[in-house]
């Protein structure tokens, strides 16, 4: 009962939020909705019982993305300035994209539900545990996909580096 | 062992009699609620505490009296300051992004708030023991940042906006080496949940259990501490002869009292999880084999021990605070991404070797471990 009536607040204000994220003018209070939204999703976790992704969601996002996200729009030219709003064929475009980004994630998600109510388990994760399966090497195990990750970032800050050299 | 102040006896007597007379449901919120109340009740206890002592402690670093007129060596200082501070306008400010304006306060405040709930006070003083503790608080604390940038942005105020950039890249660097601090304790110790570090450092505090590796460990956590916490000698953000005040210039009444409760909170916050994490937090000094000894400091109560190191620490930052010049802001980034990162990353891997090669004291005498 207390669950689900947290669980539709937490609904509500995650749906609210990114509506106010996607329409707001100014692009600081866009960041500043899209942190709520975060936030929220946090609580999502929270509430399920996943304690480390709650953790990691709130150091990652929330601590981390988050702040660049305003660094880099306070180092922009006028961050208080309303956005114009887009060329009217750029808009439709922008709608068709998102409502078949919707529908392909929608349908991803809803064959894959039923799944995932029988594999999770409603249990607390032990960090050693998530800690073995990122890092090892047999069956469900996922160090390969780890390491990709990592060069990835790599491949990110060479770019950053590069791009900042050129000045 | 005997422990007769402690509050265990109290709480759990508590829990039993209200189980007794109604529902579940009604005894959970009733707990919920009176969790919430003494929370919020020693978070503005403990500034009010902090700031009559920091400001007593600072006057005779400086040869000065300090507060000495309401109430018997200005006891009641703080409090005069409270009521003065609650009756004071909040000037409404043209051109400021208000809504950002009035969101900024609340982020510094909920932030510091919500680590602070999950502090082990004391034996069964700890309203959230996470699994993750350390890594809860690292994550959470890391919110308050967005509520400085947004304050020095929405001010609409270019010596806000210099201060909130300044305090942006130094949080952000700082957090690194406090985080890398923190894992190397969890290296030794083998877990994240505050309560089991606690149990495990009955006999061998993990500053000693670690000797070399955690002492290192140590001082990089006080350093970048101190540095999060924006005082000085890392307070440019605020540096009143630059900035005027820095983010918060523009901030009047209660919503500068929030940056001001955060800001001693946070010193508080920062001194508490030293003490949990390298010091044993409420764990009365014992020595193994010796009872007598460790009945007498159980007489003592946990709570005492923990406001006991907790304090320490805390005159320690204060003591480095009126000792250093305060640091440039390109001496303040070398100090961290050149030293402070370097070598607390072989910090780790000296930790790493110690435990895995069996090094550590508990290790090496297993009569110390608990």
């Amino acid at each position: 009962m207390a669950e689900q009536i947290i669980f539709y607040i937490l609904a509500a204000l995650i749906a609210v939020f990114s509506v106010l994220a996607v329409t707001s003018k100014q692009i600081i209070r866009s960041a500043t909705y899209l942190l709520f939204v975060l936030l929220g999703t946090a609580g999502l976790y929270l509430l399920l019982g996943y304690h480390y992704l709650f953790a990691v969601q709130i150091a990652v996002y929330a601590g981390g993305v988050m702040v660049l996200f305003i660094f880099a729009i306070l180092l922009t030219n006028r961050p208080g300035e309303n956005v114009k709003a887009e060329r009217k064929d750029r808009r439709i475009a922008a709608g068709i994209t998102s409502v078949a980004g919707l529908a392909f994630c929608g349908h991803i998600i809803y064959w894959n539900v039923n799944k995932a109510y029988t594999l999770l388990v409603p249990a607390e994760q032990k960090v050693q545990d998530i800690g073995l399966k990122l890092m090892g090497t047999e069956k469900y195990q996922y160090l390969l996909p780890f390491e990709f990750i990592s060069v990835l970032l790599l491949a990110c800050i060479v770019g950053a580096i590069m791009i900042a050299r050129k000045r | 062992m005997l422990q007769p102040l402690e509050l265990t006896n109290l709480l759990s007597w508590l829990d039993t009699t209200l189980r007794d007379s109604m529902p579940v449901f009604w005894v959970l919120l009733i707990e919920f609620v009176l969790v919430a109340v003494a929370l919020l009740a020693a978070y503005a206890i403990l500034a009010i505490i902090l700031i009559y002592a920091e400001r007593k402690i600072t006057a005779f670093f400086q040869a000065r009296f300090g507060p000495n007129r309401v109430g018997i060596y200005g006891i009641l200082q703080s409090i005069a300051d409270v009521i003065k501070i609650l009756l004071k306008e909040i000037i409404r400010i043209n051109n400021v992004d208000r809504f950002l304006f009035f969101a900024a306060p609340f982020f510094m405040i909920v932030a510091s708030m919500l680590t602070f709930g999950a502090i082990p006070f004391g034996k069964m003083l700890h309203a959230i023991d996470f699994n993750i503790g350390v890594l809860y608080v690292t994550a959470v604390s890391s919110l308050g940042i967005i509520g400085v940038l947004l304050a020095g942005w929405s001010s609409n105020n270019k010596y806000s906006m210099i201060g909130a950039m300044r305090s942006g890249a130094q949080f952000v660097s700082y957090e690194l080496s406090a985080g890398f601090a923190l894992m190397t304790i969890v290296v030794l110790t083998g877990t994240m949940s505050f309560s089991e570090m606690i149990a495990k450092q009955e006999f061998c505090w993990n500053i000693f259990n670690g000797h070399i590796s955690s002492i290192i460990a140590f001082v990089i956590y006080l350093i970048s501490g101190h540095a999060e916490t924006n005082r000085g000698p890392f307070d440019l953000p605020e540096a009143e002869s630059e900035l005027t005040a820095g983010y918060h210039t523009e901030y009047s009444g209660l919503q500068f009292g929030f940056f001001y409760l955060a800001e001693y909170l946070n010193m508080f916050i920062i001194a508490s999880i030293a003490t949990t994490v390298f010091l044993g937090g409420w764990m009365p000094i014992q020595i193994p084999g010796l009872d007598g000894f460790n009945q007498v400091m159980w007489y003592i109560p946990s709570y005492a021990w923990f406001f006991g190191k907790t304090g320490v620490l805390i005159f320690l930052s204060l003591w480095v605070r009126w000792s250093f010049p305060r640091l440039r802001i390109d001496q303040l980034l070398n100090l961290e991404w050149k030293y402070l990162l370097p070598i607390n990353l072989v910090n780790i891997l000296i930790m790493v070797i110690l435990v895995l090669a069996g090094l550590t004291l508990t290790d090496l005498f297993p009569v110390l471990a608990p």
